[in-house]
């Protein structure tokens, strides 16, 4: 990605379009995920991760909490209403809606002020 | 036509001695840290099992569990009929861990810093299991707790992709500012089944449902 600012500066926000998503492999999200947060990024996918995704998400945070270095994410999206919706073989071939607008941070970053069905209210702070 | 009835019998014979030589079903217990899941495990270990020994140690302080923990063949039996199965006791799930919120709980930094590593690695391990290894799950929800966290609606989405059965258990509906509605309002897709694993309320529907789900 282009070049990064001194976090002094502010809060940089990376916001990563459906279309660039779509062309990367799940290793792939997840790496440039982490990379930007563990930079002090804000990272925002326009159309989210798939549940398998989000589950690999997970895991690769935890092999890569560090204590005083690295806490973990906190992560936003709005409550995944159509995959109940979904039919099985709609989910089987993939076909799943995830076009669900996803906010990641450090988690020492960024607080959840509040969160419903329409909005999600995030604090973000400087490191 | 009596070629096809044979024919149909053997292979529902062929099929049902397939289905009863299959192993007893892993139901993963699972659930933010702190929801009471270890409680729970440990109330049907000890309700259904010979010796009736817990699966493991039970605290306040979060991450207790930090290995995911099998209990086998534990045989419920509802309405004259035993479902058998294995619980799989799993760490909290959560997307960070902080060492510092254990030095609030007395702990020294050094013992800080090796739990908040273990239960790291706890949560690899429990996300592990939920994709390759469980066949169903109880997700164990603090009634007393907004429901309506990220960490929730993740899991309950990951499992929903699977297409693994989901009994959701309301726990700790013997505290006060307990409100099972609030946990059917923010999963109306599926079950809510009230408990206090703790006091053993309720225990009797929870096995029901067990039964009905996982049997």
């Amino acid at each position: 990605m282009a070049e990064v600012k001194d976090p002094q500066d502010g809060v940089q926000i990376d916001l990563i379009s459906g279309e660039r998503l779509a062309s990367q492999t799940s290793m792939e999200k997840i790496r440039m995920i982490l990379d930007g947060v563990r930079e002090g990024n804000i990272v925002i996918l326009e159309e989210g991760l798939s549940p398998d995704e989000e589950s690999r998400l997970i895991e690769v945070t935890m092999t890569e909490i560090s204590p005083d270095e690295f806490n973990g994410i906190e992560i936003e999206t709005y409550p995944r209403s159509e995959t109940a919706d979904a039919s099985f073989l709609d989910r089987l071939m993939g076909r799943e809606s995830t076009k669900k607008l996803t906010v990641i941070g450090p988690a020492n970053q960024i607080e959840t002020l509040h969160k419903d069905e329409t909005l999600i209210q995030t604090l973000v702070s400087r490191k | 036509m009596g070629l096809l009835t044979d024919l149909k019998s053997s292979i529902s014979r062929a099929a049902s001695t397939l289905f009863s030589a299959e192993d007893p079903k892993r139901i993963g217990i699972y659930g933010p840290p702190n929801a009471g899941k270890t409680t729970l495990a440990n109330r049907i270990a000890r309700d259904w099992t010979e010796h009736g020994d817990a699966v493991g140690p039970e605290s306040h302080v979060p991450h207790e569990t930090r290995r995911a923990r099998r209990k086998e063949n534990v045989e419920i039996e509802r309405d004259g009929k035993t479902v058998t199965i294995d619980i799989v006791d799993t760490p909290g799930v959560t997307t960070k861990v902080d060492y510092t919120e254990f030095l609030e709980h007395d702990m020294e930094k050094e013992d800080a810093v090796r739990r908040s590593r273990e239960a790291t690695e706890g949560v690899a391990e429990a996300m592990h299991w939920l994709r390759e290894d469980v066949d169903g799950v109880v997700y164990v929800l603090d009634s007393a707790s907004d429901p309506f966290t990220q960490v929730n609606t993740m899991l309950i989405g990951i499992i929903e992709s699977q297409d693994l059965p989901v009994l959701i258990l309301a726990n700790k509906i013997d505290l006060e500012e307990s409100s099972v509605q609030r946990i059917r309002n923010a999963f109306p897709q599926h079950e809510t089944v009230p408990v206090s694993a703790l006091e053993g309320d309720n225990m009797d529907e929870v096995y029901d449902k067990i039964a009905e789900y996982f049997g």
